[in-house]
């Protein structure tokens, strides 16, 4: 306990230093800065992934550290999306409007303004005026300030009705769900404010730097993303290394005995609950204007499904788990599903990995579920095993109440 | 004499079931009581009540010098106020070490945000190695408390009610499944709390009910059937009928 944070956690470094250089060899290769190998739509996939990398880790802290299944944390991601988007939208369209009006003999007014961009971004859902929570659309503070408010007030209020009574397991997954498809559900009318299924889109250009091209913006999100989760990482292991950790596991794992230890519960669980979410607002935030669009649909229940997913693959309770499996499924994904991977011709049935590949993934959730528990994750511990193979604490005989070690030594 | 936990006329039951029934019952600060009753007796349900875990349908449940009612109070408020609890079959957190368990149970401050900040000092692993030095498990300490023996899980779950430094403590069986030195220690580290705390100690042994040397409550059918010294309420023909004479 005595050492200092990074020497009892190894794996944090090892992760910082490979999250280093992969940014640099990306940015190396790249079209905007580099040799120009690896192209600016691959570097948004690596920049996006990043993102996914850090809900996964926020994902992990709730499910794999606390037990609580969460699937609903894909739509804190998704509001952290919407909370950029919309300062992206209205900056970006107020330029276009502006441009535009500059020719006209009389300087526009105010109003005349507003209304213009109002009519510019709601016209598509038949409305000509900012709903009220476009209020704060015109600042960039505030909306960043959102980012991480909006997903964490939900969380808060959410949370404090279910684990005040005493919801967990199963009903508090379905709760999740059901928060998330009420989310996405109501985003989806036209009169929700946010442009329902239409969504916010062109979040990849970003007002007043029209003029630098896709290929360095792409790096700048690269950049800010893997800043992103090198921070939540830390973070995140710092958080599980100390006592706070302790009692998360132990509420995991025997949730009336910490009780009964004079911790409250609900508190933690309440506490973690609206943490994660702010960090997985973070990260939606960075991830949207990458992908440049976001509608309804990213919040869907099933995108909470496979963070989960993501996050057993990957291994539960350890943090790089939660990262490299959402790294590797999600890129995996999008290749399978971007029909890339070649299709095989069975004679009688070609399999089209399109199609193919949600039963090729759920089979290996029931897999790994089933039979490597630990993960990708669970591999580390064979590798560390061999290089500092840890033999104590072993029974040394083969019943149970056979000596053990220390008593064979005395 | 004060009285540290004083209940009086608890009644619960479960699904028409009466489980306790207008029970009564006190302690006094520094006291050492063994409660001893045949299954069924309401002695679980007793403890759970005085925990917090299960609301009473009636009755009064005060605590310490001012008389604060327990009854509104959530398990881990009750737990802060100084009653610790010790169950039967020893849960310990498997995934942590010995180490780990006995700093959470520690006494220190136990919100959330003072807990996320907390980092153990020297004089807290310190306390952390006393109490294992009292348990036995002092060259234990950085093992996980999974591969423990069933024993010393036992003996971790009473440093980690001593860690906690309550001053009431529940024990439910603490000698279950351990040998006579074993028990001998249990009764020693019990004796010497109960001079400074009250103990309430659930056992149906009788040799170690005998060996704790204190006043005995037997309870029956949800209720106070007999209380006082062990030869007094063995002498008393309803606690031969019900109790000692199956």
């Amino acid at each position: 306990m005595q050492n200092s944070f990074l020497a009892r956690n190894p794996s944090t470094l090892i992760f910082l230093a490979a999250l280093a250089l992969f940014t640099i060899v990306v940015t190396l290769l790249s079209e905007g800065l580099g040799m120009g190998f690896v192209s600016t739509s691959f570097v948004k996939t690596l920049g996006k992934t990043l993102c996914l990398g850090l809900v996964a880790i926020s994902m992990d802290l709730v499910w794999g550290y606390a037990g609580i299944l969460s699937l609903g944390h894909f739509a804190f991601f998704g509001l952290g999306g919407y909370m950029i988007g919309m300062w992206l939208m209205y900056e970006r369209t107020r330029d276009v409007v502006v441009s535009s009006l500059a020719d006209a003999p009389i300087p526009a007014s105010a109003q005349e303004l507003n209304d213009a961009i109002a009519t510019q971004i709601f016209g598509v859902v038949g409305s000509a005026e900012f709903p009220l929570i476009w209020a704060f659309s015109d600042s960039l503070v505030l909306q960043l300030a959102l980012v991480v408010l909006v997903p964490g007030l939900l969380a808060l209020a959410f949370g404090w009705l279910a684990f005040r009574s005493r919801v967990a397991g199963v009903y508090l997954s379905i709760l999740t769900q059901a928060m998330t498809l009420a989310l996405s559900l109501y985003l989806f009318q036209n009169d929700s404010g946010l442009r329902g299924n239409n969504g916010l889109s062109g979040l990849q250009n970003l007002p007043g730097l029209t003029d630098v091209p896709q290929a360095l913006v792409s790096l700048w999100f690269l950049w800010g993303s893997a800043l992103a989760l090198g921070l939540g990482y830390v973070l995140a292991a710092w958080v599980v290394s100390g006592k706070f950790g302790s009692v998360l596991r132990g509420i995991r794992d025997d949730e009336a005995r910490v009780r009964f230890l004079g911790y409250s519960v609900e508190s933690y669980k309440l506490v973690l609950f609206t943490g994660t979410a702010c960090m997985a607002g973070i990260a939606g935030a960075l991830y949207y204007p990458q992908a440049g669009i976001i509608n309804p649909a990213e919040i869907a229940p099933i995108a909470s499904i496979y963070l989960a997913v993501w996050v057993a693959i990957g291994g539960r309770g350890r943090i790089y788990g939660a990262v490299i499996g959402a790294v590797f499924v999600s890129l995996l994904s999008s290749w399978f599903t971007g029909g890339r991977a070649p299709n095989i011709d069975l004679g009688f049935y070609t399999i089209q990995w399109v199609d193919w590949w949600l039963v090729v993934l759920g089979l290996s959730f029931v897999l790994v579920t089933l039979f490597a528990p630990k993960g990708i994750g669970g591999l580390f511990d064979l590798i560390s095993s061999r290089i500092m193979p840890d033999r104590h604490g072993a029974d040394l005989g083969p019943d149970d109440g056979a000596l053990r070690e220390r008593e064979a030594r005395e | 004499m004060n009285t540290l936990l004083e209940v009086s006329g608890v009644s619960v039951s479960f699904d028409g079931f009466r489980a306790i029934n207008n029970l009564s019952f006190r302690i006094a600060s520094a006291e050492m009581r063994a409660i001893i009753g045949p299954n069924g007796a309401g002695k679980t349900t007793f403890m759970d009540i005085v925990t917090g875990k299960t609301k009473p349908d009636e009755g009064r449940i005060l605590w310490g010098e001012k008389s604060v009612s327990l009854l509104g109070l959530s398990e881990a408020r009750i737990a802060r106020e100084g009653v610790g609890r010790k169950f039967q079959k020893p849960t310990v957190f498997e995934d942590q070490t010995v180490q780990e368990n006995l700093l959470m149970a520690l006494k220190n401050k136990r919100g959330p945000f003072s807990v996320l900040l907390y980092r153990a000092k020297n004089d807290d692993l310190a306390r952390v190695e006393a109490f294992a030095e009292e348990i036995g498990l002092a060259d234990a300490l950085m093992r996980k408390s999974g591969e423990l023996s069933h024993g010393q899980k036992q003996w971790l779950e009473i440093g980690m009610l001593l860690a906690q430094e309550p001053r009431l403590l529940l024990v439910d069986e603490p000698a279950a499944g351990m040998t006579p030195a074993e028990r001998e220690h249990t009764t020693n580290i019990l004796v010497e709390a109960a001079k400074t705390r009250a103990v309430v100690v659930v056992e149906h042994d009788m040799e170690f009910v005998r060996r704790l040397d204190c006043k005995v409550t037997v309870l029956h059918e949800g209720s106070v059937l007999a209380e006082g010294s062990l030869d007094h309420v063995t002498a008393n023909k309803d606690v031969v009928d019900v109790y000692l004479g199956r």
